[in-house]
């Protein structure tokens, strides 16, 4: 047990992230049916800003500057990349997710110049180590399941209490008598997309505090597992991305902890196949026919 | 124009493509950058097309050409390696499990030039049997799934695969994370080309066969071409077998190519790269992902190397010009392209309606001019 503990408590810290990225995924594959792949890298990109601004200003200036340029980003590109083809076919909207994906990675290299930044100045107080069941940790550990499901709650009231929560369940519901009920739709995937890089921002300032540097690939894993939760817990559903991604980062943790690191990215997919294959709706998934 | 002239335009334009890489070869040294940049477009061409026949016309949008690709290369590197040169090779792993050479068996029997080349295709074949099996193995359960998830799932195979070829217990056989090297290689790129040629040759056929209008049925409408009857799960099966076969075989050229074996270019960014590639060369066009193939390596490997390294078109900035504004450049051009020229290059139009593709684009770029003519 005091062997497989460490694991255990970097899982639910790890969880914790994946599901602040995975609700990015599920909100917006609930309204557009789009898998954002470039959801991934635009957590990488709020790691990234968070690495120059906080060698560069104070924390209180730098960490809302990181959640606002992360919310413009996200906001910037549904309104150039994914607007345009609202009526295209569905393949053109992933290829466009892909080349929004390539376009990311490729600036950031650019700026960069390809080598990870080192984050140098740590978020005070969340980067101190703390004692925890005798195991020594980070106290980021302890701070990212408390706050995501804060966060997650706050969501939650929002989709279910407030007119916009009402408008966003509706598109989702149907996008285009939405449309006719006077449901202005191109907002409400504006405020989707806001809110999904925000959490991603706000998971990225947490997931960067435990790596010693922020690559221009650093978001692509992350988001994928993040998208695998989404697909585990049932894409649409905000619970089951959260509970998804919670289990997908105890088993890698505790896969790591068994000495097999090499599987730990291989046993996300192989859970996705499964789960696609045999339950598709996911955990909490609504069952869906297809009409002709 | 008439069939026999589109026809006659098709082989003439074989015909020089064969001759240019018959001179490149009787002119430039191996080194040159042509050669390089002839070889890697025929392999990217290739897997282009090959992830054509299955996203282009047979619209099942599947993202694991690189784990395919992956398994080609390896097949071929680990079955060409000399047997003398296995103990440096697999120095970690005790000269490996395998102590047999493809080339040097064929070599042993056809004589030292014949045998290595018949030995050295041989292995592509191997290659690419194995990611035909591979791929049949995975659609039994994948091919069910609908667009994105189909596409997560296959990226999702090919990631794993890519673990399981890093993975130390393997590592008598793939060398685990280190490199394989010292295989035989063809370092002229008439080689490629035909190589190519055939294959992608063999891709048209099978479009323009029973077997390629069931596949375009399918894309265009599952359930009309289901109530036609046609076996949706067999051909789909079909589609994605034969991909995979040719994805494999590429993978091998791609080795071949690259001297040497990793699981690590093996990524999902190179199955993105070949995607975009498909798009600007325009979905559902053989003859577009050929174009777009060599149009991105001529220009992301040599005509526009000035950008990365300081100067472009004459002008000296080495701050705005440095190290990655290459593929910036690049990937901002692929956005226009995918979110105004939805079409591609070639939208649905193969190499023999080229010469009136051109004729009416001239007649379109005239016609405003006489109109605005006539109007004074």
């Amino acid at each position: 047990m005091q062997e497989i503990l460490p694991y255990l408590i970097n899982g639910v810290s790890v969880g914790g992230q994946y599901a602040l990225i995975a609700i990015g995924y599920t909100l917006v594959y609930g309204i557009l049916r789009l898998i954002n792949f470039a959801h991934g890298d635009v957590f990488m990109v709020a790691g990234l800003v968070m690495v120059y601004t906080t060698t560069a200003l104070p924390m209180y200036v730098a960490l809302p500057l990181v959640l606002i340029a992360t919310v413009v980003l996200g906001f910037v590109i549904e309104r150039v990349a994914y607007k345009p083809l609202r009526t295209a076919p569905r393949m053109s909207l992933m290829i466009s997710a892909i080349g929004v994906s390539y376009l990311i990675q490729n600036l950031a290299f650019y700026i960069t110049g390809g080598v990870p930044q080192p984050v140098t100045v740590p978020i005070p107080w969340i980067s101190e180590n703390v004692l925890l069941f005798g195991q020594s940790t980070k106290r980021v550990t302890l701070v990212t399941p408390v706050l995501t499901i804060l966060l997650v709650v706050g969501l939650v009231y929002l989709i279910n209490h407030t007119r916009m929560g009402m408008a966003m369940r509706a598109a989702a519901k149907d996008f285009e008598t939405a449309q006719l009920m006077g449901i202005k739709i191109n907002a409400v995937i504006s405020v989707t997309f806001v809110i999904g890089s925000f959490l991603a921002a706000v998971g990225a300032l947490l997931y960067f505090t435990n790596y010693p540097s922020v690559g221009i690939t650093s978001g692509a894993m992350p988001g994928l597992k993040a998208f695998v939760a989404a697909v585990f817990g049932g894409i649409g559903s905000i619970p089951g991305a959260v509970v998804g991604a919670f289990i997908i980062g105890l088993c890698e943790e505790l896969i790591k902890g068994l000495g097999y690191t090499t599987f730990s990215d291989a046993f996300t997919f192989a859970l996705l196949i499964v789960v696609l294959c045999v339950r598709p709706t996911g955990l909490f998934g609504e069952k869906v026919t297809d009409k002709v | 124009m008439t069939k026999r002239n589109k026809t006659l335009f098709t082989a003439v334009v074989l015909a020089a493509a064969l001759a240019a890489s018959l001179l490149v070869d009787a002119f430039l040294p191996s080194y040159h950058i042509a050669v390089q940049v002839i070889q890697k477009a025929t392999v990217y061409a290739l897997v282009a097309v090959s992830m054509n026949l299955l996203n282009g016309f047979t619209g099942l949008f599947s993202l694991g050409q690189a784990g395919f690709m992956l398994l080609g290369a390896y097949a071929y590197g680990v079955l060409t390696i000399p047997v003398d040169k296995r103990a440096s090779v697999y120095q970690y792993f005790d000269g490996g499990a395998i102590h047999f050479s493809i080339p040097e068996i064929f070599s042993g029997v056809l004589g030292e030039t014949v045998g290595t080349t018949v030995g050295m295709l041989a292995a592509l074949l191997v290659g690419g049997l194995l990611a035909a099996l591979l791929a049949y193995l995975i659609g039994l359960p994948v091919l069910r799934l609908k667009s994105d998830y189909l596409a997560i799932a296959t990226l999702g195979f090919a990631e794993i695969l890519r673990a399981f070829f890093q993975w130390n217990a393997l590592g008598p056989i793939t060398n685990g994370s280190n490199l394989l090297k010292s295989y035989p290689t063809f370092s002229h790129v008439t080689p490629y080309v035909v190589l190519a040629g055939v294959m992608i040759a063999f891709i048209v056929l099978l479009i323009n066969s029973t077997y390629g209008r069931a596949f375009k049925a399918i894309r265009d409408d599952e359930v009309a071409a289901e109530a036609m009857g046609i076996n949706l799960s067999r051909h789909k099966r079909m589609a994605f077998v034969i991909s995979s076969f040719f994805a494999g075989i590429g993978g091998g050229m791609m080795a071949m190519y690259m001297g040497t074996i990793a699981a690590a270019p093996f990524k999902s960014s190179l199955t993105y790269e070949i995607l975009l590639i498909v798009v600007i060369g325009g979905i559902g066009s053989i003859t577009g992902s050929v174009i777009a193939s060599f149009l991105y390596i001529f220009s992301s490997e040599w005509l526009l190397r000035g950008l990365d390294s300081g100067t472009f078109l004459g002008i000296n900035a080495p701050d705005i010009f440095k190290n990655g504004f290459r593929m910036a450049v690049f990937s901002v051009i692929i956005m226009v392209i995918v979110l105004f020229f939805r079409r591609g290059l070639m939208g649905d139009k193969e190499l023999p309606d080229l010469p009136d593709m051109i004729r009416n684009g001239i007649r379109k770029l005239r016609a405003p001019r006489r109109r605005k003519e006539a109007g004074k």
